[in-house]
């Protein structure tokens, strides 16, 4: 178990920099969630910690050990592959004595090993067959038991559920998180899905164009996302983000209609989750019904700003139904609108 | 296609009983021949059914001196050179090939494409065509009339090297980075990862090599002086040539059978992996 620091980590490869000066300080047992849309860097700065891709510069520390320069096999981490990389011709049971062995550990302390992960995991009854015999949940769980016989100070992860169907997805989730807090490992796991990374990670790291966009628990993130984009990729359905004119304590809306808050800022960004969107017959949020998605616990509302071609989605609870082109009314608690500045996308106030 | 047609069935039958016929005739002409004496086969017409002469010629032919003649070597001899000629060539040719292919996908170095076209332009090159400067490099290290001197210089593959390389870029690079995060070097992972994946290509090229080897009539003609060291290929046609006397068909029909065994056993041997190894796409 480990601490890992990261200090000013950047990636280029030639002359593109993909990761710019990413720092993060994880704790011991701490279970750290990277998330970001495709092609932001998640792997490549997971596998950075995991030593499979070299440092361009600065630092990453596991335990008090800099270990740029050390080989995967040095780090004392153990990584889950998207694929999860099975050596085919190997049984269950080799695939994770695999690494035990070649560090030349004594036959029958592998063995206990093997035989306690593969109780952890419900694995006994696969152990003599081959990855290609199992179903995919089956050959996922492979995967967590080579990392987890090498008791590694560093669990890594690179999507390990991508591959699974959604309900597997769940469970697997599920498992992996208790199996973390069980052993108590310092937890690295990237992922694409939002609501995997809310779920999973006792703070989310998200990521945009090799930039930390902000780094938090998921309640931080969500109540007080830092840019326009944490504020749009956390959450769903996504936040409402409209360009508003602000002045003398007052938000325009793009229909001509005020909302309370703001300052002398010119043009913002104001961002509304759907959930926040109260309807009340007489709020200054005037909104053309389009359509709704009825989810059973609550229903989504799809409609624009009354007069404009301005996006609005509203998650209303109940049921609730009206003919297209009805105008609806809702506001908005002051303390729930959050202001981005229109230039940077960083966050205004509080 | 399946179909269940009563005239399209006895159709193929009788194309695939001519084909079966077509294949199978000259080989039950060479049996029939090695059980008849030498009298017998001199006359005409040929005979179609075996004679009792088999044991005779058996013992005759690999034991004997082949033809009375030629100062030859028994067919024992001949079939233990050609054994190992065939062997030498596939073993090495797969393990060179293995061995390039390893360090050409797997090593960053200068010049690794230039390495690669380099083998790869090799294919141009067969012995035929550069058969009198091997011939002069293989005498001037004095290994005319040895086995290194018959099939070293059929040892280099750029076939089997393309190959290799193809199955191990077909070896998702999770698995070379897995291995590495458990610890092994590039050399037990070339023994414990690359050569049990690529197990049935490496038995299906065998099959390939061995023939290829078992096969060669040129080379070994070129080199091999010393009736000691010739293969049985070649001797094969040194009888049919032997002076003075019109051919022993019998004798020469029985050694035309036993050079047929050795390549027949390999493909029944290894049919089961070899036909895995050029069908199986499951990595
Ligand atoms: N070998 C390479 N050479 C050049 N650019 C690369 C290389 N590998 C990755 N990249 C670039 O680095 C960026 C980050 O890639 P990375 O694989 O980390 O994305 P990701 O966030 O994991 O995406 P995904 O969710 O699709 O897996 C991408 O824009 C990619 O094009
Ligand atoms: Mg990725």
């Amino acid at each position: 178990m480990a601490t890992i620091t990261l200090k000013d980590l950047v990636k280029a490869y030639g002359d593109t920099e993909v990761l710019h000066h990413v720092a993060a300080d994880i704790q011991d047992g701490e279970f750290l969630v990277i998330v970001g849309p495709s092609g932001c860097g998640k792997s490549t700065l997971l596998r950075m910690i995991a030593g499979l891709e070299t440092v361009t510069s600065g630092e990453v520390s596991i335990g008090d050990r800099m270990v740029n320069k050390l080989e995967p096999a040095d780090r004392d981490i153990a990584m889950v592959f998207q694929n999860y990389a099975l050596y085919p011709h190997m049984s269950v049971r080799e695939n994770m004595a695999y690494g035990l062995k070649i560090r030349k550990i004594d036959k029958g302390e592998i063995n206990r090993r093997v035989e306690e992960a593969a109780d952890i995991l419900e694995l006994r009854p696969y152990l003599d067959r081959k990855p290609r015999q199992l179903s995919g949940g089956q050959r996922q769980r492979v995967a967590m038991g080579r990392a987890i016989v090498r008791d590694p100070q560093v669990f890594l992860f690179d999507e390990p559920l991508s591959n699974l169907d959604a309900k597997l997805r769940v469970q697997m989730r599920l498992e992996i998180r208790k199996l973390q807090q069980k052993l108590g490992v310092t937890s690295i796991y990237v992922t694409h899905d939002q609501v995997e990374a809310m779920t999973l990670g006792d703070r989310l790291m998200v990521l945009n164009g090799g930039y930390v966009e902000q780094l938090g628990t998921p309640i931080e993130l969500y109540d007080r996302p830092a840019t326009v984009f944490v504020a749009g990729f956390i959450g769903s359905p996504a936040m409402n983000l409209i360009t508003v004119e602000a002045s003398e304590n007052q938000l325009k809306l793009p229909n001509g209609a005020y909302l309370e808050g703001g300052n002398d800022l010119g043009k913002v960004t104001l961002g509304i989750r759907p959930e926040h969107l109260v309807s009340d017959g007489i709020g200054p949020i005037r909104v053309t019904v389009q359509l709704f998605e009825q989810l059973g616990a609550n229903t989504l509302l799809h409609g624009v700003l009354e007069g404009t071609d301005c996006d609005i989605v509203a998650s209303l609870p109940g049921h609730v139904s009206a003919s297209a082109g009805t105008v609806m009314c809702f506001s908005v608690q002051a303390q729930n609108l959050h202001i981005f500045d229109i230039q940077t996308g960083k966050r205004i106030g509080a | 296609m399946v179909e269940n047609r009563p005239i399209l069935g006895v159709i193929s039958h009788l194309v695939l009983i001519l084909g079966v016929v077509i294949v199978a005739l000259p080989i039950w002409i060479t049996f029939v021949a090695s059980t008849h004496d030498a009298v017998r086969m001199t006359q005409v017409p040929i005979p179609l059914l075996p004679g009792s002469h088999f044991i005779e010629n058996f013992k005759e032919t690999l034991f004997g001196t082949g033809l009375s003649s030629s100062a030859g070597a028994p067919v024992w001899r001949m079939l233990l050179n050609s054994m190992t000629m065939a062997l030498m060539i596939a073993f090495g040719k797969i393990s060179i090939s293995l061995i390039s292919a390893f360090a050409i996908v797997y090593f960053k170095f200068p010049f690794r494409m230039g390495f690669f076209w380099m083998i790869f332009i090799t294919l141009m090159l067969p012995v035929e065509v550069r058969i009198l400067p091997t011939f002069e490099v293989v005498a001037n290290l004095g290994m005319l009339n040895s086995y290194w001197g018959l099939s070293i210089p059929l040892i280099a593959s750029a076939t089997a090297t393309f190959m290799f390389r193809q199955v191990f870029l077909t070896i998702p690079d999770e698995m070379l980075e897995s291995a590495r995060i458990d610890g092994a070097g590039p050399m037990r992972f070339f023994w414990d990862i690359l050569i049990p994946l690529s197990r049935t290509n490496i038995a299906a090229l065998f099959v390939i090599l061995f023939i290829y080897g078992w096969n060669q009539y040129l080379w070994p003609l070129l080199i091999t002086t010393d009736s000691d060291m010739t293969t049985i290929v070649v001797s094969i046609k040194q009888m049919l040539e032997a002076a003075e006397q019109s051919p022993k068909w019998n004798i020469i029909m029985m050694t035309a059978l036993l050079a047929m065994i050795p390549p027949v056993f390999v493909v029944v041997a290894m049919q089961r992996l070899f036909v895995q190894g050029l069908t199986e796409t499951d990595k």
